[in-house]
């Protein structure tokens, strides 16, 4: 039993907040930011690269830098990060005392030696494989050995996560049903799972394979699992920013979800739905039937995209009705327009809202429909559609719950109030423009992870359209915004976690939220968020069709 | 609030909003309506992508698409043999680190049986600027019935990352009347 004196009661939330989980939280959110930092950096001197003109790094330091970077933001830092997101929805969010922090700390300590290794062996030059480490290309041993260490220690953070919710049920620290944002943790925890058991059971082999325990791993076997855990962890990103929009709306605006039940429907969806969408990776694949293709990204996929359709209109809409509980109810968007657009932790999340919904989300369904798939492949359109996922929709949400997180865990003052207002915006848009024009340049052909569009030293030259050169261009200037962005973020954030006022008593955190002075709406009417949701669908099936419509004029095929 | 537990312990008897009603409904019918359309282009529909594959011994590839390249070579372009092979026929396309090999000259509006396999890591066949994107993989034999619409030089790119020479390996393929 922990004693009393481990606890401190948050004089805003009135929650009472465990301090062996509050250290964990933090340590895990500190290397996350730190591995950020290194893969945004990465990320830049990728995108300078392949800005043709400028060219910035030379070949094999181009795949290394790829490599690092995919490893660095889309494994360590995301994962680092909803590893603390699990300990505060769980032991914070329910008054409880963390599970087995000594657990917690040996899963933080093998998770940031598994990615140092990782990372070691990336920069020795051996193991520029990318992320994706597609056999029989072969990484240095210890690069996969990193991986696993990594994988491992985040599995014991989950389960930490699972014993906390049993002590809390147990020790009864709260009432009723587990609030909706613990229970999309959840979901990214059952999620993780799977997700993790579908990593060991193919790096563990390949691992063997390096060290030549094992002869041969199959190709198509090996994408086909490496895709069980790569689609997976994408939907654990999906589950916990989902969890962060809802638990931001609460923390600043007082939002309620509009329906427990469908909200929490549309959770359930991602852990009924996803397990066979890594075949949308496959799409491009011989040896797989259509019929296999179809019913696997469509079934699958489709019931979790009507997950994240259903949030991308329960969160705004919980936002409308919270504003509009305070009076903002004029007209059809007073909510949207009063709401507290200079607090970075609101512009932050509804950035990522409606970033992730009209780019990564839209994008993600036409790239996985088995047959336009054949047009965008392995094009830069993927990355394109990925940053819209997980740079505009995660990071960004993650970036916005650190705004609160650095008052309430941290207990200091957010520093350069200034900088971090405007930081949501210059991210979000450098990121708009990286997704974007990475699209772009993929709908006109271009290959990712490639280092000279130019095909200078090919033996058969070639050269892309010059508007291909153009969308690069454009995309190592976004890439240049996001980084800076990226560098506010850090500066502001180390700066207050080390030298920020320390905060004592209640906060606000509303951030300027006002609550305007005439009367309020008792009844649920979210009209505008009905519009936003008509003109999100309409987007969609648009730009479906337009892609079927091109898919229909390229060269038959069968 | 939702970092609360549910105000109400029978939450999953509350009404459902007549909007989210409404939306989750809409969406679950646009989900029906993108799955029968793949459906659908499988039967009205010219692209999609066959699911013929075989297994294959890279070696015992190789050899099939040289003894078909010695037969209907017309010529050579910066070392690479150019084919022409029959209209309708099967024809052998290797990748391997790091070229497209060979290059084939074929007829406009005439299906072709193409082949293509790896003979070492996995490569990416991307033909420019039609963009017509599939993945190869080594042993694997993969077989797609392709109609050339309009005449031209058109580039084979290598889009699955394989090594450090992979922004050089390009091959061609000529359609002529
Ligand atoms: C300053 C911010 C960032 C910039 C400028 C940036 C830019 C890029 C560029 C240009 C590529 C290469 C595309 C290619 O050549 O194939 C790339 C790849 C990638 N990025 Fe980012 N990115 C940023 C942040 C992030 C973040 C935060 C994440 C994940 C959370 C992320 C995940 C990835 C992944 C997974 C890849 C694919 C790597 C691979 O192909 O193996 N990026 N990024
Ligand atoms: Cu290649
Ligand atoms: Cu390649």
């Amino acid at each position: 039993m922990a004693t009393v004196s481990e606890f401190r009661i948050c004089p805003t939330t009135g929650l009472k907040v465990h301090s062996a989980a509050e250290k964990l939280i933090k340590a895990n959110a500190v290397v996350a930011v730190v591995f950020l930092a290194i893969g945004g950096l990465f990320g830049l001197m990728v995108a300078l690269t392949r800005w043709q003109a400028v060219h910035l790094l030379p070949a094999d330091w181009f795949y290394l830098a790829l490599t690092a970077h995919g490893f660095d933001v889309l494994l360590a830092w995301i994962i680092f990060f909803e590893i603390a997101v699990l300990y505060f929805a769980s032991a914070i969010l329910l008054n409880c005392r963390l599970a087995a922090p000594k657990v917690a700390w040996a899963a933080f300590w093998l998770m940031l030696i598994g990615a140092l290794v990782a990372n070691v062996a990336v920069l020795q030059g051996g193991s520029s494989v990318m992320f994706t480490s597609y056999v029989p290309m072969k990484a240095a041993p210890h690069f996969y050995l990193g991986l696993i260490l990594f994988a491992v220690g985040a599995l014991l953070g989950v389960a930490v996560f699972f014993g906390t919710l049993v002590i809390a049920k147990e020790e009864k620290t709260y009432e009723g049903s587990l609030p909706l944002v613990t229970f999309g943790a959840v979901t990214a925890a059952i999620i993780a799972v799977y997700t993790i058991a579908s990593g060991a059971i193919i790096l563990i082999p390949t691992f063997l394979w390096s060290i030549g325990l094992v002869s041969h791993i199959d190709t198509l076997m090996y994408k086909l699992v490496w895709w069980g855990m790569g689609h997976s962890s994408q939907q654990i990103n999906v589950s916990a920013h989902v969890a962060v929009w809802y638990a931001i709306a609460a923390l600043v605006l007082g939002a309620k979800p509009i329906s427990e039940k469908v909200s929490r429907l549309a959770f359930l969806f991602y852990i009924l739905f996803l397990q066979l969408a890594s075949a949308h990776h496959l799409l491009a694949e011989p040896g797989l039937s259509a019929e296999w293709k179809v019913f696997n990204t469509s079934y699958a996929m489709y019931l979790a995209v009507l997950g994240s359709m259903i949030h991308g209109m329960t969160v705004p809409g919980s936002i409308e009705a919270a504003q509009r509980a305070r009076g903002f109810n004029n007209g059809l968007f007073q909510w949207l327009r009063k709401a507290p657009w200079g607090n970075p932790a609101f512009s932050g999340m509804f950035l990522s809202l409606v970033m992730f919904g009209f780019i990564g989300g839209i994008s993600g369904v036409v790239l996985g429909t088995e047959q336009i798939n054949v047009m965008m492949h392995n094009t830069l359109y993927v990355p394109g559609h990925f940053h819209g996922t997980v740079v505009a929709g995660t990071t960004l949400a993650f970036m916005a719950i650190t705004y609160l997180l650095v008052p309430l865990i941290f207990r200091r003052e957010v520093m350069f109030p200034k900088l971090a207002k405007i930081q949501p915006y210059l991210f979000g848009l450098g990121v708009l423009g990286i997704s974007v024009f990475m699209m772009g340049a993929g709908t006109l052909g271009v290959a990712r992870r490639h280092w000279d569009m130019n095909f200078a030293d090919a033996a058969l030259t070639f050269d892309y359209p010059p508007a291909a050169f153009l969308m690069m261009a454009l995309n190592g200037l976004s890439a240049v915004m996001a980084a800076t962005g990226g560098l506010i973020f850090i500066v502001v954030v180390v700066g207050s976690v080390l030298f920020g006022k320390k905060v004592e008593g209640k906060i606000d955190l509303t951030g300027g939220a006002a609550v305007a002075k005439y009367g309020s709406a008792g009844t649920l009417k979210i009209p505008g968020t009905a519009v936003l949701v008509a003109v999100f669908f309409t987007c969609f099936v648009l730009y479906y069709f337009v892609n079927w419509k091109y898919l229909s004029e390229l060269w038959p095929l069968r | 609030m939702a970092i609360q537990p549910p105000e109400s312990r029978l939450w999953w008897k509350e009404p459902v909003a007549k909007v989210e009603l409404i939306w989750v409904i809409v969406a679950f019918l646009w989900g029906l309506v993108m799955f029968f359309m793949m459906i659908y282009w499988h039967a009205a529909g010219k692209q999609n992508i066959s699911s013929e594959a075989y297994r294959v011994d890279p070696a015992s590839y190789q050899k099939k698409a040289e003894e078909l390249a010695e037969k209907y070579k017309t010529g050579e372009r910066a070392g690479i043999p150019i084919v022409k092979p029959p209209a309708g026929s099967d024809i052998y396309l290797i990748a391997r680190l790091w070229q497209w090999w060979p290059i084939f000259e074929l007829e406009k509006g005439k299906a072709y049986r193409l082949h293509i396999s790896s003979l070492d890591w996995q490569h990416g066949f991307s033909l420019q600027p039609v963009n017509i994107n599939l993945q190869v993989h080594p042993g694997y034999d993969f077989v797609q019935t392709i109609t050339p619409k309009d005449k031209g030089e058109y580039t084979i790119v290598c889009n699955e990352y394989c090594g450090i020479g992979h922004h050089q390996m390009t091959g061609k393929i000529m359609v002529v009347d």
